[in-house]
């Protein structure tokens, strides 16, 4: 090992560490979950209301659910399938990711209005 | 020149080979986490035949790979990590302050942090940022891998030759 690989490895573990930690402190409980689809917002769900609703996009499907206010993305056609083997999601700033149909779920906190049901 | 023409065809075909075996082996790994097998290829090209043949041989697998097995989605990912790790080999390499693992390293990073500035691109959200220390953890990892199964490899042909 030279001395620029050690370099290399703990920068990294750091940067790592120090944006772990920055996610962890950020962590709140969320109130809504909003869909976007190639980064437009496409739907946003109040996390008390459980729902099932089905998104359909031009490069297939993502069943995504709300119960006891958590929410996951249950059956999806994508190729890779990580969205649905993702964990259920509840804390403001987390999300589910489904890159084949370009698809994000994001968790967010309290806002003016609580709009509910779809918007297009 | 031909001899190094037909080296690099070996190469790229092992690159390309590598990856297809690492998608048949399943490895219970959260999203975005790869050993990135392939890059085994490019770092032990890099060191024998140069950066121009690793940086050919690089591209090559990218677009073979993308037309092959996955489509072209996935194909700007992978160009772009697979960009940036060679430029970031490249540059350190040159510099002389790293080892094979060091390079390679930082490859592993590089090309993380090259997919996830796509992902950011294409989503047109920051949250795929969270991912990001654990992607920065596996890149490490998974490069400091290949950069052991590389140096064993170069040791193990130059013990050969001589």
């Amino acid at each position: 090992m030279k001395k620029g690989d050690r370099w290399v490895l703990l920068v990294v573990l750091l940067a790592a560490a120090v944006l772990a930690i920055v996610f962890a402190v950020q962590k709140k409980a969320g109130a809504e979950a909003v869909v976007y689809v190639s980064g437009v917002e496409t739907a946003r769900f109040p996390l008390s209301t459980p729902i099932q609703w089905r998104l359909e996009t031009a490069w297939g499907y993502n069943e995504i659910q709300i119960e006891d206010g958590v929410v996951s993305v249950i059956d999806a056609d994508c190729r890779d399938g990580i969205c649905v083997n993702h964990a259920p999601i509840s804390s403001q700033g987390e999300s589910i990711v489904c890159l084949p149909h370009e698809m994000v779920i994001e968790i967010e906190g309290e806002t003016a209005a609580a709009l509910d049901g779809v918007v297009q | 020149m031909s001899r190094k023409i037909a080296y690099g065809g070996i190469f790229a075909a092992l690159a390309l080979l590598m990856g297809y075996v690492e998608a048949m082996i399943p490895l219970p790994l959260p999203a975005g986490v790869k050993l990135g097998l392939s890059n085994v290829v490019v770092v032990l090209c890099l060191y024998t035949l140069g950066g121009r043949a690793a940086f050919g041989i690089s591209l090559v697998r990218v677009v073979l790979a993308a037309l092959l097995f996955k489509g072209f989605l996935s194909f700007w990912y992978s160009c772009a990590g697979a960009l940036l790790s060679f430029a970031v080999m490249v540059l350190a390499k040159r510099s002389g302050h790293f080892s094979i693992r060091g390079v390679s390293m930082l490859g592993g990073v590089s090309h993380n942090v090259g997919q996830m500035v796509v992902a950011v691109l294409f989503l047109g959200r920051a949250v795929v940022l969270t991912l990001s220390p654990l992607l920065l953890v596996s890149g490490l990892l998974a490069g400091f891998g290949i950069g052991l199964v590389s140096e064993r490899c170069i040791r193990y042909v130059q013990q050969r030759k001589g």
